[in-house]
Formats: C-alpha cells, sequence, structure tokens
C-alpha cells in the first residue's frame, strides 16, 4: 500500500503537477519565468557556489539521464571495472561538487541580509530539498556501490514503466532505505518544480547559439500593410 | 540598400545647464518602483568624471560593447561561447555597489521620537534590506566635483592625454568641467541585443527603440555587461532586466520623451533618420579612425528621390519620409555635421549624438598683472595673484581652439574614437556662427571676418542663421519631430475588431510579479 503510494501515486502526481504546472505557467505568467538570479545583490561569494553547483548538477543530472534512457550502454561501458571506477568516480566527484556550492548558497543566501530580501519560502524549500537529495545521492553512491550498474538493471525498467503507464514497483521496494528516499525525494522535487525558480532550467538559451545576433521586430509587414489590396486577414490577430 | 527609419536624437552640451530635471523626469514616470529605485534610465554626468556606474568607460573593467579580432566584429566579453559559458556567473557584471545602494530615511522618527537631550535625525534605510545603513555614494555623487582627485582624475577619457596636460586641466584657478547628460542610444548594432542569450532584446523595426521584452527576459544579465554605456539595468526584484524605452508610449502618442519634454536648457532635439540596414555591420566593423565617418555614412539624405524611393519600396510611410525631411537630428548630424556619437569606438553605432561642448574650450587664459590692480583694492578684498586672467576675446579666429585649456583629446576620446581634428571641426563650425552672429548683432567683428570664419568652417550665412536657429530660437516643434506611429494599422494587426467587440479589450495582463 505504502509502495503503491510512494512510488506509483507520487509519480504520476508529480509527473501530472510537473507537466500542467510548467506549461501553464509558460503560458500564462511567463514572467515568473527567470533565473532570479542574485548575482547582482552579491557577485563574489555566489562565484565560489554556484560554479561547482551548476556544473555539478548538469553532469550528474546528465548521467542519470543516460543511464534512464540507454541501460545497456552504461552497462556494456561498465564491464570493464577500470571503465566502471571511472565512471563512478566522476560522478561522486561531481556531486561532491553540487554538495560543495549548494552548502555555500545555502549559507550565503541566509546569511547576507540583501540576499534576506529576495528569498521566499519555495527558494528554502527547494534548496534544502536538493540538499537533502544530494547528501542522499552521495550516500548511496559511497554505500550502495556500484549504482551506475544497478540503477541501469534494476532502477531504469521501473522508471520507464512509469512511463509506459504500467508501473513495476517490485524492483524498488526491495531496494534499500536511502535509495527509496532518493526515489521518492527526486519525485518531490519533480513535484514542487512549477513553483520554484528551477523552472528557468526549462528554458536555457540553447537557441542562442543559432540565432543571428540582432534581433529586430516589427510590429507589422511593413511591406504588405500599405498595400490596398492586402487585408488584416493575412496578419491574424494574436489574441482573443 | 535595405531602408529602415529610426527616431535619433541630438543633445547640445554648450546648452546643457546640468539641472537633472531630465533624470527626474524619467525617475518618475518610470522607475519609481521596487527594485528600480537605483536605476536612472537617465543621468547626467559631470566631465572630467568617472559618471554612474563608476568608470564606465573603462571596457576594461565591465568589458562591454564591441571589438574588431582580425577583422571580425566580435563581442568583447559576450556571445555565444563566452556568453552561454559564464551563464551561471557573468564575471564582468556590475554590482549593485558600483551604482549605488537606494536608501530613504527614517521620517517617522521626527515626529514620533520621545524628547531627549540630543537633536533629533532621520537616519538613512536602505531600500533593499530595510535597515539603516552608511550612505556610501547616491546618485551625482560626482557632480559639479570635477578636478577631485576621486572623480575627475579617474576619468578613463584621459588615457591618451599627457600628465602636463591633466595638470593644466586640474589646476583649481583654470578648471573646467561641462556636463554629460546619458541615456539608451538605441544603437544600430546595440551590443546588448547581441548578448542577450533569450533573445529578450530587440530592436523595434518601426522606429529603432530598443526594449527588452519583460516576459522572454530570464535573467541571464549579459546585457548588463555587455552595453558599453551600462543603459541596461538588472531590477533585483522581479529578476529582469530594464532600460531606457524612449517612452515609447508617449512617441507613439505625439509627445516628447519625458526627459525631452522637461529639458530645461532645451538641449535635447529628435527626429526620425533615414538609414541603411546593409551598411550598419561593415560601419561596425570599420577601422577605428574610419568609424564615426562610415557611422555617419549609414544616415541618408531623406531629401534624396532615390533614397525616397526605396525608403517607400520598404514599407516605410510618407508621413515617416516627410517627418524625416524636418528630422533637427539629420541637420546637425549630417547637414551642419556639428553632432558626433558618443564613444564610437564601442562599434555600437549610437544613434544619440552629441553637439560637443564650445564653452569649456573657447575661452582661453592671457598673462596679465594683477598686482597692479590688486594695489587699487581695500586690503581685505580678496584678488588673485596668479596674473592670469580667463579671456573669450576673438582677436585671432580659431588661436583659441588651437590652445584650448581643455585638450581637445580628451573631447576627441569622448566623440570621435580619438580624431581631435573632427572635434575641431566641430567646435570651429560653432565659433563661426557666433562670430557671424556677432557681426549681425553687436557689429564689433567685421564682415570679412565673418565671412572668413564661415568659409574657413565650410558653413555658408544661411547655414549659420539655421544653426542659429535650432540652437536658440526653436520650439518645441522645431525640436521634437515625432514621425505618427500609425496606431490604427498595429492595433489592426494585433486585432480583428469584431471579434473584440464585447470583450474586455485587448485580454488581461497579469501584474508582473516576481517568480518564485
Amino acid at each position: 500500500m505504502l509502495n503503491n503510494f510512494l512510488f506509483v501515486a507520487l509519480p504520476y502526481a508529480a509527473l501530472s503537477v510537473f507537466l500542467v504546472g510548467t506549461i501553464f505557467k509558460y503560458r500564462s505568467l511567463k514572467f515568473q519565468y527567470s533565473s532570479l538570479s542574485s548575482q547582482f545583490l552579491e557577485g563574489n561569494r555566489l562565484f565560489w557556489g554556484v560554479i561547482p553547483f551548476h556544473w555539478g548538477i548538469l553532469v550528474v543530472f546528465l548521467g542519470h539521464l543516460t543511464a534512464f534512457l540507454v541501460p545497456r550502454g552504461i552497462l556494456a561501458w561498465n564491464s570493464r571495472p577500470l571503465r566502471l571506477l571511472i565512471l563512478e568516480m566522476t560522478g561522486l566527484a561531481f556531486a561532491l561538487c553540487v554538495l560543495v556550492g549548494l552548502v555555500l548558497l545555502l549559507y550565503r543566501r541566509l546569511t547576507n541580509e540583501r540576499l534576506k530580501v529576495v528569498t521566499n519560502r519555495m527558494d528554502q524549500v527547494i534548496e534544502w530539498l536538493l540538499l537533502v537529495q544530494v547528501v542522499l545521492g552521495c550516500w548511496i553512491a559511497v554505500g550502495y556501490r556500484w549504482g551506475s550498474s544497478w540503477f541501469a538493471s534494476d532502477l531504469s525498467p521501473y522508471l520507464w514503466s512509469i512511463f509506459r503507464l504500467d508501473p513495476q514497483t517490485t524492483a524498488v521496494s526491495a531496494m534499500p532505505l536511502v535509495v527509496k528516499l532518493h526515489i521518492i525525494a527526486a519525485f518531490l522535487i519533480v513535484l514542487v518544480f512549477p513553483f520554484t525558480r528551477l523552472v528557468h532550467f526549462l528554458v536555457a538559451p540553447f537557441h542562442y547559439t543559432w540565432r543571428p545576433y540582432q534581433r529586430v521586430i516589427w510590429h507589422w509587414d511593413r511591406r504588405t500593410v500599405r498595400r490596398p489590396e492586402s487585408s488584416w486577414n493575412q496578419h491574424p490577430p494574436r489574441n482573443n | 540598400m535595405d531602408i529602415r527609419s529610426q527616431v535619433s536624437m541630438v543633445f547640445h552640451l554648450d546648452k546643457c545647464l546640468g539641472c537633472h530635471t531630465c533624470s527626474i523626469a524619467c525617475k518618475n514616470i518610470w522607475t519609481d518602483r521596487k527594485g528600480a529605485e537605483y536605476m536612472w534610465w537617465n543621468n547626467v554626468e559631470t566631465k572630467p568624471g568617472t559618471g554612474y556606474p563608476g568608470k564606465w568607460e573603462d571596457q576594461k573593467i565591465f568589458k562591454g560593447g564591441w571589438i574588431r579580432e582580425d577583422g571580425k566584429l566580435k563581442l568583447r566579453a559576450a556571445g555565444k561561447k563566452k556568453g552561454l559559458f559564464n551563464l551561471f556567473h557573468n564575471p564582468n557584471m556590475p554590482v549593485i555597489d558600483d551604482y549605488y545602494e537606494p536608501w530613504t530615511y527614517k521620517y517617522l522618527d521626527l515626529i514620533q521620537a520621545p524628547a531627549a537631550d540630543d537633536q533629533i535625525t532621520a537616519r538613512p534605510i536602505s531600500l533593499i534590506t530595510g535597515k539603516p545603513m552608511d550612505i556610501k555614494s547616491g546618485p551625482n555623487w560626482d557632480d559639479d566635483l570635477s578636478g577631485t582627485p576621486d572623480y575627475a582624475r579617474n576619468d578613463p577619457n584621459l588615457e591618451n592625454v599627457s600628465p602636463a596636460e591633466r595638470e593644466a586641466m586640474f589646476q583649481l584657478e583654470r578648471m573646467a568641467f561641462y556636463y554629460l547628460p546619458r541615456m539608451c542610444n538605441h544603437c544600430l548594432n546595440p551590443a546588448c541585443v547581441a548578448s542577450c542569450p533569450s533573445g529578450a532584446i530587440y530592436k523595434r523595426g518601426e522606429d529603432g527603440v530598443v526594449l527588452i521584452n519583460q516576459e522572454v527576459c530570464r535573467a541571464w544579465r549579459m546585457c548588463v555587461s555587455a552595453c558599453p554605456y551600462k543603459k541596461v539595468y538588472f531590477n533585483w526584484n522581479t529578476g529582469k532586466s530594464e532600460k531606457c524605452i524612449l517612452c515609447y508610449p508617449r512617441l507613439e502618442s505625439d509627445q516628447a520623451p519625458a526627459c525631452m519634454h522637461s529639458c530645461v536648457g532645451r538641449i535635447r532635439y529628435l527626429g526620425v533618420v533615414l538609414y541603411d540596414a546593409d551598411k550598419i555591420h561593415e560601419a561596425a566593423s570599420s577601422d577605428e579612425n574610419e568609424l564615426v565617418n562610415n557611422h555617419l555614412d549609414c544616415l541618408l539624405d531623406p531629401h534624396d528621390p532615390q533614397v525616397i524611393a526605396a525608403a517607400k519600396a520598404n514599407g516605410i510611410a510618407d508621413t515617416t519620409i516627410a517627418a524625416a525631411q524636418k528630422s533637427p537630428t539629420y541637420r546637425f548630424v549630417k547637414e551642419w555635421g556639428l553632432a558626433l556619437p558618443l564613444h564610437a569606438e564601442f562599434r555600437t553605432l549610437p544613434m544619440l549624438f552629441y553637439v560637443p561642448p564650445l564653452l569649456p574650450v573657447m575661452a582661453s587664459l592671457a598673462k596679465v598683472n594683477h598686482d597692479e590692480r590688486g594695489e587699487n583694492l581695500n586690503p581685505v578684498a580678496k584678488h588673485w595673484s596668479d596674473n592670469w586672467l580667463y579671456d573669450t576675446s576673438t582677436e585671432e579666429l580659431w588661436g583659441t581652439i588651437d590652445q584650448a585649456r581643455f585638450p581637445l583629446k580628451y573631447m576627441a576620446n569622448l566623440f570621435s574614437a580619438g580624431d581631435e581634428g573632427r572635434i575641431a571641426d566641430a567646435l570651429k563650425k560653432l565659433m563661426a556662427v557666433r562670430i557671424y552672429r556677432r557681426f549681425k548683432t553687436v557689429g564689433d567683428v567685421t564682415e570679412e571676418k565673418a565671412d572668413a570664419a564661415l568659409a574657413d568652417t565650410g558653413l555658408t550665412a544661411e547655414m549659420a542663421e539655421a544653426i542659429y536657429f535650432m540652437t536658440s530660437l526653436p520650439q518645441m516643434k522645431d525640436r521634437i519631430v515625432i514621425p505618427p506611429a500609425h496606431r490604427e494599422h498595429a492595433i489592426e494587426m494585433l486585432e480583428n475588431t469584431g471579434d473584440a467587440k464585447g470583450s474586455i479589450g485587448f485580454g488581461t495582463l497579469n501584474s508582473p510579479q516576481r517568480g518564485n
């Protein structure tokens, strides 16, 4: 019963809220999509926290994503002990980066007078949640080796079963408590995601790499607007 | 030829009295909000001085603008590679202390404090933290403080000025300064637009106003450091960048922007110019000594039939072309060659032009013997015994410019990318107009001398009269020529009036509320 609640109901609730929440926010409350950078109020201590945190979490997230998407690839890579060791060490190193960065960021946010003004409850919720999640992750990496292999063989199928709308909780319910907590915290993060500043992750500016540098916007097509035979039907109304 | 129109400005620095009315008008309308208190979309600086934010002109600090590397135009410290790599922490970003921490006073203490032996004071309270603070700097902190070690001597424009010239500039008795009102230049090659990873900043095609879409801005902060003029500001409350919008709601309803409308010295001119967008890239990447020339070459003659035909083919309204023909900006910049762009070497092709100030350069110092006069004075009276006289006479035509109290090199660093000849030309023209008008009204200058002055600078009597009129006597309609915005077209493009009938108009808007 509890397993069903935590590993079936919670994931579906979290993913639904995530989808509906982020899309609604993007369409109706677009102004709130922002990284809400605090560099302007405090720039020096930010550097030491934000750089290890972001690069660390990028690598760790991509690692989890790869193990989820191509579990066979990870298992094949891990078939040689040296390669397994390299993967695990890299993962742990970046996870520790995240941990250090996050602690520095949290400390900075809680001790700087100016930052207290721009810190709201959700900022604190998500920072503590991330901290718990990273601590659990590091604990698993050290205490329950070799996570990259058993994630790919046992947990990846569980995650896939959720997306296939046919949840299989057998493997998850046999996992140690720490791993269970890690999974629960992950879905909690997904759940609160739309209500936090994490939404800036969804609007990462990759399109910058292929757009031209300059951007000019015309409010109407200047070549056709004055032509009498072209009516406004050619320019469909954008609202209403 | 891709002809576009741009609303462009001229500031006549000789007329600026440094009253900051423009800044206040702007602040009252646009930046009197939480998170925007420190922003001065329009500000007035004392030159020589370090300005706001401190030393904004020194691109070694905040690394704004464009540079040319191997013949290619590049953003100095932003752009696709560097910008995305530094997304998490922008190493060149100014922080609030580079501007100043905004504050108010605890006025209630003045009436509510209990009776005590001490004088009651209203303590300064930070507008960020709400706690008592020590004021370290504030708006116009360097106002009129030219000559002081902290401000004038740290002016980045003194770079190529020799130590002897610097000393001459800052001797107290000889010191000169002038005011430099600044706002967004609404550049043709804006570095803020190019540096924005989200693509939130754009140039409006119809009138060239550079705007930030507040719903697309994600606080990546690259524009703040990339703008070499430091005219994009970060709102720490909403987590969005903001900048001068050239009062576009006023422009669209045929009103002058607030700063221009309120300008006491009437130094501000606004008009539309036609330019060739195909030339922008070439002009921005030209050699340093060709920058100003090529920039001004982008601006086209609105009376040229070919230009008119090309403009019409490109969809520019007849009313806009008519406004371009009456544009004071075009006359100051192109016809008369008086106005120059500020810091052309930043390569953004700014569309705000400055008529360099004649006043600090015009007067010279002549050696006289003050002691003779001093002997006739009451012994208590203060008199200068340094034997120098501030001399504004016009004995020689251009002697005063050649021996300017204010090194031309300094002015050239600001307005002509280091080209002293260009500054001297503009100043000579201004002086020729004065000599000509002195011949006309006072009569102590001979006609030959006035004609010689005009001929020397390539002006005609008609041009001199026109410059005189536009400088001294213009009405609002002469100074500010706003092209009709044709909002009727814009609204029809946005709305099907049939659809909107019976609804609540243009849809609902959310208040700009900070995200979580």
